[in-house]
């Protein structure tokens, strides 16, 4: 029997992102967890596998575009931002990711991230934030607390860290958010947020390296002690916590608050997040808390629009073509005042 | 100024005098408009059929103290009736606008020469500014000088007292009273440049009547004065027939690449971090929108190449552009490159160094960067232009090297080339060379590191094409699959296929052609913007019938296959560099030759005299060499 057709594209699945490389990561590392959420995520994205591209820079977390079965860079450290920004501009039909890490996208590459995100250029920067320096064996990152030892600061670091959520909305990026590596469902949501949000996306994830920095995060993450240390951000929604939903945030000035629900304090009482809000300013101050003071916030702090780099540079180009025509080579060698030698 | 036959030519009164050559620098403060009245003089000498070639001056400074030593700028232009290859040796006119144009161009007029004063900024102020101790019009530094003394600054004031300007828009002016004054001495015509300030000042009528009026003003006192009793007609040069424009060479360049993506129907893409003196390239492309070019300002210079390797990557002429110090920091992303095999372009224009050093200044001490500057075994192609106009063919040719081979290429130019001019005969673009891309896309036989057996490039495989997903970056590669791969044999392997790949070339690029006789005694073997004095130098002497040829490199990695035998013909080799011997140590360690070197770094290119004082003593010292 011969029938027409229509022949609908074979929906992909997670196993089609698996790419035949032996990922090589240390057992146990945080960096697994968030591999599979990018593959699970991956068919979802309706996106065919051909049009994505990872670029990573160089540490441990840039190993994944080594095992995600689409076209994939891992260059050199630092600077995936360029070279993502190279690729869009380009290329505005491919989507793009960055994959980096504390060290590669806050230190030696601090200053591309400044930029790709001012830009708002149209990628997911997905930043691995374990506070350390994993590839090299144990040295403190831009990212590792006032005072930590390591390899490299026996008697304690004398450096302050950067926040990175801070420096991201500094640079008045459109799509800030932070995630879980143990937290999957959670991982999972941010990142298919960040991938269908128009500019760039950036993501902090809080990845435990269990070898040189093991446990970095567990005070808060643990799972028995999430509910309470930590704070799932919602649009719309006001900021309560706790295991009991009995605790929330306001803010008293620019000061955020931890207070207790009940008696004289209502929900209506509690700051409302409000992710799409043009001033960064209360995303700033919600992204300095920190535990034990504050429960750490999850989830999207920031989610504006704002034209993209990639879109706004065709359009130049449109824009002179209807304007000016049709490039003629021809034409512009003769511009100007030009002669003949008979 | 001299005569058909070279004799300096005495003044007869009210006479038009015929030169086959003259050479103007003019200079003033760098807000003067020097570079306006010397480009103006110089579309003109070409318009009407002039051989000309132009050389600028600036200070490092945008605006240094008005009337002070550190802020003049100078515009030399030398037009003749025959082809000229540099912008001449010394001036014979010196158009001085203030005591330091005249302190710091003084020294390179030679004796007998004609210097033109603005008298009105001679002033004890100026006179202290320029550490002039006496006023150099009166105390006799210029006596052996020809010297015309024009109240510049105040007969431009009269011309304009009713423009309804104020005086210091007025005063900005008298570059064209000047100028003016130029075009009489030398009869060229005022319609171009009357052309041209209607066309530039449109948006300010009072402006552009101003500049067009004090032009005719400077013109008409050249013709009432009696201060000049003679003027000057330099005939038509002999050039070869076509239709011609003015360029620099970094209008060259940018035009150059332009036109490769035109051939090969990809889009450029062009990331650049502003830096002297490549910024002019950046400029130029960026009114190329219509033709899809995208041109990416980016943070710092690493992000710059990067932007060209991810566009590369996205299948796009991927093109960035530098001067030393910016190549210094693009050297572990070029590596990248060379590790992943992408066809990006560098645009290097050289400049004075180290570090910082002189940015306004020329300089060719980038060669062993280029070559070696990375970590590694690291090989790129690296293709040199000789002359402004030739910046266009050999920009195409970067890119056609780059895209047959797969391989990182570097243009090497200075900034001597770049900013300097000449006439350019235009090319048709059905003339211009074919040029072809292509990308990999079959699934079935694709391999990343797989190599075409003759030029050995890998395929290019882009973003976008179904089936052929994989994976690139700077850890070392296995052969064929391009997974990482850290196995002894495989890395030497690789590493000697990236080098044989770019030794390769030479079998895609023409042979060095010699000027003159194919062997004999000396050959004087130059690369890049030395092209003019030394072929000059060497014209010079053969005309004095001694033994010498020219060959010019503008292929020097890999060198055009004949190098060895050329070199191998001639009992001695001379190699002018403005630098400490870049090349000179290559060919020496290349092909074992006593070569010797010309050196010269003062930041200015070579004079004429120089060389071929050098080729003198070589031919003569011959025989006692043996």
């Amino acid at each position: 029997m011969t029938t027409e057709t229509v022949t609908e594209p074979v929906p992909l699945a997670r196993k089609d992102f698996v790419s035949d490389q032996e990922v090589r990561w240390c057992p146990g590392c945080g960096d697994y967890s968030i591999l599979a959420q990018t593959q699970k995520l991956m068919p979802d994205l309706g996106i065919p596998r051909e049009k994505i591209v990872f670029i990573s820079g160089i540490g441990c977390s840039s190993r994944l575009p080594y095992y995600m079965n689409t076209y994939g860079f891992h260059s050199i450290h630092g600077r995936a931002p360029t070279i993502a920004t190279g690729l869009k501009a380009s290329r505005p039909d491919l989507q793009v990711w960055v994959i980096t890490g504390d060290g590669d996208g806050l230190s030696i590459g601090g200053n591309h991230l400044l930029h790709i995100l001012r830009r708002n250029v149209d990628v997911v920067i997905v930043l691995f934030n374990n506070r350390i320096y994993g590839l090299t064996k144990g040295q403190y990152s831009p990212t590792s607390e006032m005072g930590k030892r390591t390899k490299s600061s026996p008697m304690g670091t004398i450096d302050h860290p950067v926040n990175p959520l801070s420096v991201a909305l500094g640079a008045e990026a459109t799509f800030v958010a932070r995630s879980l590596d143990i937290d999957v469902h959670h991982l999972l949501t941010t990142l298919d947020r960040a991938a269908h949000h128009k500019g760039t996306s950036f993501v902090e994830v809080y990845q435990n390296c269990n070898v040189f920095n093991d446990g970095a995060f567990m005070e808060f993450a643990d799972k028995d002690v999430r509910p309470d240390r930590t704070i799932t951000l919602e649009h719309g929604k006001p900021l309560v916590f706790g295991k009991d939903r009995n605790r929330g945030v306001r803010l008293n000035g620019t000061t955020p608050e931890v207070v207790d629900l009940g008696n004289d304090i209502a929900e209506g009482d509690l700051l409302v997040h409000d992710e799409t809000r043009e001033d960064p300013a209360v995303a700033y101050i919600l992204s300095r808390m920190q535990y034990p003071q504050y429960p750490v916030p999850m989830g999207v702090f920031r989610a504006v629009q704002r034209p993209t780099y990639d879109d706004l540079m065709d359009q130049q180009i449109q824009d002179a073509i209807s304007r000016e025509g049709e490039g003629d080579l021809e034409a512009l060698l003769n511009e100007g005042d030009t002669w003949t030698v008979e | 100024m001299t005569t058909k036959d070279g004799r300096i030519a005495p003044p007869r009164n009210g006479e038009t005098q015929e030169l086959d050559r003259v050479t103007i620098r003019f200079a003033g403060d760098s807000g003067d408009g020097s570079q306006v009245a010397g480009l103006q003089f110089t579309n003109t000498a070409a318009l009407i059929g002039n051989d000309i070639s132009t050389v600028p001056d600036f200070p490092a400074e945008i605006r240094a103290p008005a009337g002070s030593l550190p802020g003049v700028s100078s515009f030399q232009v030398s037009f003749s009736s025959y082809d000229i290859h540099t912008p001449g040796d010394a001036p014979d006119v010196l158009v001085a606008m203030n005591p330091a144009a005249l302190k710091t161009n003084l020294p390179d007029l030679p004796k007998g020469g004609t210097v033109i004063v603005n008298t009105d900024e001679f002033t004890d102020a100026n006179l202290r500014k320029a550490a002039y101790q006496a006023n150099p019009l009166e105390d006799g530094t210029l006596s052996g000088y020809r010297v015309i003394e024009v109240p510049i600054t105040s007969m431009n004031a009269r011309a304009l007292k009713d423009s309804g300007l104020n005086t210091k828009q007025i005063d900005r002016s008298k570059n064209f009273f000047a100028l003016g004054l130029m075009f009489w001495l030398y009869e060229r015509p005022l319609e171009p440049t009357l052309r041209w300030i209607d066309q530039k000042f449109s948006k300010n009528p009072a402006v552009s009547t101003a500049n067009a009026d004090t032009l005719k003003a400077g013109y008409h006192f050249g013709e009432t004065a009696e201060l000049f009793p003679v003027h000057y007609r330099v005939p038509k040069a002999d050039l070869a027939p076509g239709r011609y424009r003015s360029i620099t060479g970094n209008e060259a360049t940018a035009l150059g690449f332009l036109a490769a993506s035109r051939l090969t129907g990809r889009p450029l893409f062009y990331g650049s971090y502003p830096i002297t003196p490549a910024s002019d390239i950046l400029q130029e492309l960026a009114r190329f929108k219509n033709f899809g070019v995208k041109t990416f300002q980016a943070e710092d210079e690493i992000s710059a190449i990067g932007s060209a390797i991810g566009a590369a990557f996205g299948g796009c002429l991927g093109l960035t552009g530098t001067s030393g110090p910016g190549l210094a920091l693009k050297s572990e992303s070029l590596g990248l490159a060379v590790m992943v095999e992408l066809p990006i372009v560098v645009a290097m224009i050289q400049r004075s160094g180290p570090s910082t050093g002189m940015p306004t200044k020329t300089e060719q001490a980038d060669l062993l960067q280029a070559m070696f500057g990375r970590n590694g075994e690291c090989p790129v192609a690296i293709v040199a232009p000789a002359t402004p106009a030739e910046c266009f063919d050999m920009a195409i040719e970067a890119f056609r090297i780059a895209l047959r081979h797969m391989v990182p290429t570097i243009f090497l130019s200075d900034g001597y080339l770049g900013t300097s001019s000449e006439p350019w005969r235009l090319p048709s673009v059905a003339d211009l060379p074919t040029m072809r891309v292509d990308f990999a896309t079959d699934p079935k036989t694709f391999h990343p590191y797989s190599r075409d057996p003759e030029t050995l490039a890998r395929p290019w495989a882009i973003p976008g094409t179904p089936g052929l997903e994989h994976r690139i970056g700077g850890l070392e590669k296995a052969d064929i699959t391009g997974n990482v791969n850290y196995d002894a044999e495989n890395h030497d392997r690789m590493v000697r296929f990236r080098a044989e790949k770019v030794a390769r070339i030479a079998n895609d690029i023409p042979d060095l052609k010699v000027i003159g006789e194919e062997e004999g005694s000396l050959l004087v073997l130059g690369w890049g913007s030395t092209y003019g004095p030394a072929l000059s130098a060497v014209q010079r002497a053969r005309t004095r019938g001694l033994s010498v040829s020219h060959a010019h490199l503008r292929y020097l990695n890999p060198f055009p296959a004949n190098l060895g035998e050329v070199i191998s013909r001639f009992d001695r080799i001379l190699i002018p560099e403005m630098n400490l011997g870049q090349l000179l140590m290559l060919v020496r360690a290349r092909y074992l030759v006593d070569a010797v070197g010309l050196n010269q770094v003062t930041g200015r290119p070579f004079k004429i005299a120089q060389i071929e004082q050098k080729v003198n003593e070589l031919v003569r010292s011959k025989v006692t060499v043996g």
